[in-house]
């Protein structure tokens, strides 16, 4: 027998059960089919078809408390694997019921319940705001404030799947006062409770400035920090997530993270852990270097640019690789100095082996070639230039040569280590057409010198000293 | 004839000569004559040429003059327009200059003082600076607390694992006779093990625990809610019953004696010192209502603010004696028998709180 009719046997031994005298029977066989739904979606499928569904959703508002931990059990076992699967648990109005349960004095139940609805409500908007419209938000703000921790826990994961779709749930979360409590218990030493707090709070604040500026009000700093130096690594995840999403709306709100010290915090947790828990730290860097110049050289003397440098070189999934890319470009890209503190780390020839690598993925060479170029139009550190002449691209020692073109004209000693160093020979070599932008440059490089200079530095000159030394006639005497 | 013709031979021979001397005499005068007409050409082609140079170079002089005279009198024109031009060029240079200078300083004021403070971001990144160190320090603290917090339950829990083994293990203990495992004879000192089960209490039996039921007032006894008290009235005898055979009660009574609740007597239903509670929760409730604690007056009696002073008749510094009404104890302490005080107890009257409910019918009127 194929498991799909071994699946309708069961549930049709199933259903009958579901009405037994007994109530323990009962009990029971709810939650056996809970179980079932919970391992496989193509089982959750068999629930509802089988018509179990109205069933027990009328019975979830008379029974005692087992039966209703058992009966939400099984709802949220068939609503967490697809949006369709939720959409027939919204159909046969379980919402009410389930509200109503959150109303129950049993926490078990309350948790059951609040765990369903989160469940159904992380698919999609439309399912978020029907439970919205149930009139879960109010409990679920309520059940946050009860003793029991798994009940807070569930509650504030209700809660974040709620408001992380569109902004006017979120405002729907934020007017049933659930910010403050939240923020309250950021403090609460559960691991599990703080990852959910932190992401409820994260998935409010992304939306829009005024949302993470309420979150703001409610003090979470400099509390959440101590987040940052949580030993539970997603712990720490979510809490940069939340600095992250604050910090990318507006300047002012970044400037209040740096004031709080949050920049230094930031940047010692992504030095404290490795991989994907990394990645909101380096965004959130990003974010605040790219509003304003003062924020960028705040994250420098915050000594960001050594560790987003180490996260670079020694991450190995490419699209870290290419969010520390991008946030050393956004800090990198203001001015002179900005771009000499990137520079001197020496990562610009990490990112150009990055750009010529051909095993980066296009998004990681696109935002290295972004961060190099905007580094080095405004970068006059010479010494960091001087190996970008030797193997870059051409269209990058375009600009290379520009900068040298900016520099050397004014600065003398600069001049004579460009020349020690080889610098003047490689620029001779390299093949411009005339009257594009590198030959003018290249020219104005060989104003700066004299000619003899110039001349002895040319390709071939030694041919061309031999070739006149061959068709010197001495004098005859 | 001869003569003739000789010297016509002689004439013909010379013909030629003559012929020769002819052309060559002719040919020598013309030799000159080309050449004397040449020099008198020359002299006068010369002397022309000098008469017209002549004129010519007075032309030029002339010319020259003229020419000079225009040519200075344009240059004066130009030169004056080259001054007035290099003389307006420098002072309008200057006039740059000067507004450069204007402007220069005028930008740098600005700058400074209204659009970027170069001190002010000095200081900002400073006092930032501070800031994230004191964080990092904070927090570094703050992990600190918490691995020691960490480690401390952690040992804790050790302990307390360890305890409980030793509690368990306390038989291995060792005795004059027998030394226990821990207690080899060979060893020097004890195993710390064995120090820890001469400490330890020996684990009882484990009672089930029995859950912490929270104490039922008399009031919820009487009334019998709780699953365990009796079944109340309410419940039926079951249907079927058959009736027993002889002189018994009916079934209905007997059950209903049986499973009466309880009905204690006023006596034993109100506390012994109700009165005093009684009291005490009235002062209580005034306490938490009232704002003022004096007594309000009838507003008729504010102008009674006279004390009363009693007539000489009727007083008198010899009071009632308190004792036989209100204190009845002995005046000394010492033949007291025991130092607390004796309690009011209130009186009861049990002759009426049984009637007509006993199970015997007796003194009833039937």
């Amino acid at each position: 027998m194929s498991q799909r009719q071994v699946l309708q046997g069961v549930m049709s031994l199933l259903r009958p059960l579901l009405l037994d005298v007994v109530p323990t029977i009962q009990q029971t066989a709810a939650l056996a089919l809970g179980r079932l739904a919970n391992y496989n979606d193509d089982l959750a499928e068999a629930v509802v078809k089988g018509d179990i569904l109205p069933q027990l959703v009328y019975s979830l508002a008379e029974q005692n408390r087992f039966y209703k931990k058992a009966a939400a059990f099984v709802l949220r076992a068939v609503g967490k694997h697809s949006p369709q699967l939720a959409q027939a648990i919204v159909d046969c109005g379980a919402l009410d019921t389930l509200v109503i349960c959150l109303e129950d004095f049993d926490p078990g139940v309350k948790e059951a319940a609040a765990w369903a609805l989160g469940y159904i409500a992380r698919h999609n908007a439309e399912l978020s705001q029907a439970v919205v419209d149930a009139g879960a938000v109010p409990l679920l703000v309520l059940c946050i404030q009860e003793p029991e921790v798994a009940l807070k826990r569930i509650a504030a994961s209700a809660l974040s799947d709620i408001s992380k779709h569109s902004p006017e749930l979120a405002q729907t979360v934020v007017d049933a006062g659930a910010i403050a409590h939240l923020a309250q218990m950021i403090l609460n030493p559960d691991a599990k409770l703080k990852r959910q707090i932190l992401s409820a709070l994260s998935q409010i604040a992304k939306h829009s400035v005024d949302l993470a500026e309420m979150v703001v009000e409610a003090e979470i700093f400099p509390v959440v920090l101590t987040c940052l130096k949580d030993k539970d690594e997603y712990v720490k995840k979510n809490a940069s997530t939340l600095i992250r999403e604050i910090a990318k709306h507006t300047p002012e709100l970044s400037q209040l993270i740096v004031n709080a010290g949050g920049a230094a915090a930031v940047i010692d947790c992504i030095g404290s852990c490795k991989g994907n828990i990394r990645l909101p730290g380096i965004m959130m860097l990003g974010y605040v270097a790219a509003h304003s110049e003062n924020l960028a050289m705040a994250v420098i003397i915050s000594k960001g640019v050594p560790q987003l440098s180490l996260c670079l070189s020694e991450e190995p999934e490419d699209h870290i690789k290419a969010a520390a890319a991008w946030a050393l470009g956004q800090i990198g890209r203001h001015t002179p100095e900005h771009a000499r503190a990137v520079a001197v780390t020496n990562t610009l020839p990490v990112l150009l082996s990055l750009y010529m690598s051909t095993e980066s993925s296009e998004d990681l060479q696109v935002k290295s070639k972004k961060a190099i170029k905007s580094i080095l139009q405004k970068c006059t550190y010479l010494p960091a230039l001087e190996p970008f002449l030797y193997d870059a691209p051409p269209n990058i020692l375009k600009h290379v040569v520009g900068q040298f073109s900016k520099v050397l004209p004014h600065d003398s000693k600069a001049r004579r280590l460009f020349v020690t160093s080889g610098g003047l020979k490689k620029v001779q070599e390299i093949k411009a057409e005339p009257g594009s932008l590198l030959q003018e440059y290249i020219n104005s490089i060989n104003n700066c010198y004299p000619e003899e200079i110039v001349r002895y530095y040319s390709p071939g000159y030694s041919e061309t000293l031999l070739q006149r030394v061959d068709s010197y006639q001495p004098l005859a005497n | 004839m001869r003569e003739a013709m000789a010297t016509l031979a002689r004439l013909q021979a010379r013909s030629k000569a003559v012929g020769q001397q002819y052309y060559f005499r002719n040919s020598v005068v013309d030799v000159f004559r080309k050449k004397e007409n040449d020099a008198a050409v020359k002299i006068q082609s010369w002397f022309r040429g000098c008469r017209v140079r002549a004129y010519i170079r007075h032309l030029h002089r002339a010319a020259i003059i003229v020419q000079k005279w225009w040519r200075s009198y344009s240059s004066r024109q130009h030169y004056q327009l080259v001054v007035k031009l290099a003389y307006y060029t420098m002072k309008m240079n200057l006039y740059n200059e000067m507004a450069v200078r204007i402007q220069r300083r005028w930008r740098g004021y600005k700058i400074r003082k209204y659009c970027f403070d170069y001190f002010y971001l000095k200081e900002y990144l400073r006092a930032v600076t501070e800031t994230n160190d004191a964080i990092r320090d904070a927090l570094e603290e703050f992990a600190e607390m918490k691995e020691r917090e960490e480690k401390k339950a952690a040992l804790e829990r050790e302990e307390k694992k360890r305890d409980y083994q030793a509690r368990k293990m306390h038989y291995l203990l060792s005795t004059k006779q027998i030394p226990g495992i821990y207690n080899s004879p060979f060893r020097k000192d004890p195993d710390p093990w064995e120090l820890r089960l001469q400490k330890a209490k020996p684990l009882t039996h484990q009672r089930p625990r029995v859950k912490q039921k929270h104490s039922i007032s008399l009031t919820s006894w009487l009334a019998c809610t709780s699953n365990r008290s009796f079944p109340r009235s309410e419940i039926l005898p079951p249907i079927n019953r058959k009736q027993c055979q002889g002189p018994f009660r009916d079934i209905a009574e007997v059950l209903e004696q049986r499973y009466k609740p309880l009905e204690p007597t006023l006596r034993e239903a109100e506390p012994i010192n109700e009165l005093k509670e009684a009291r005490e929760d009235l002062r209580r409730q005034e306490w938490i209502r009232n704002v003022n604690d004096n007594m309000f007056l009838p507003f008729s009696s504010y102008h009674k603010n006279e004390k009363y002073v009693p007539s000489m008749h009727s007083s008198s510094k010899y009071g009632p004696n308190s004792y036989g009404c209100q204190r009845f104890r002995d005046e000394n302490p010492k033949k007291w028998i025991c130092p607390k005080d004796f309690q009011t107890v209130l009186p009861s009257f049990d002759l009426f709180s049984k009637y007509g409910k006993l199970y015997s019918k007796a003194g009833q009127i039937v």
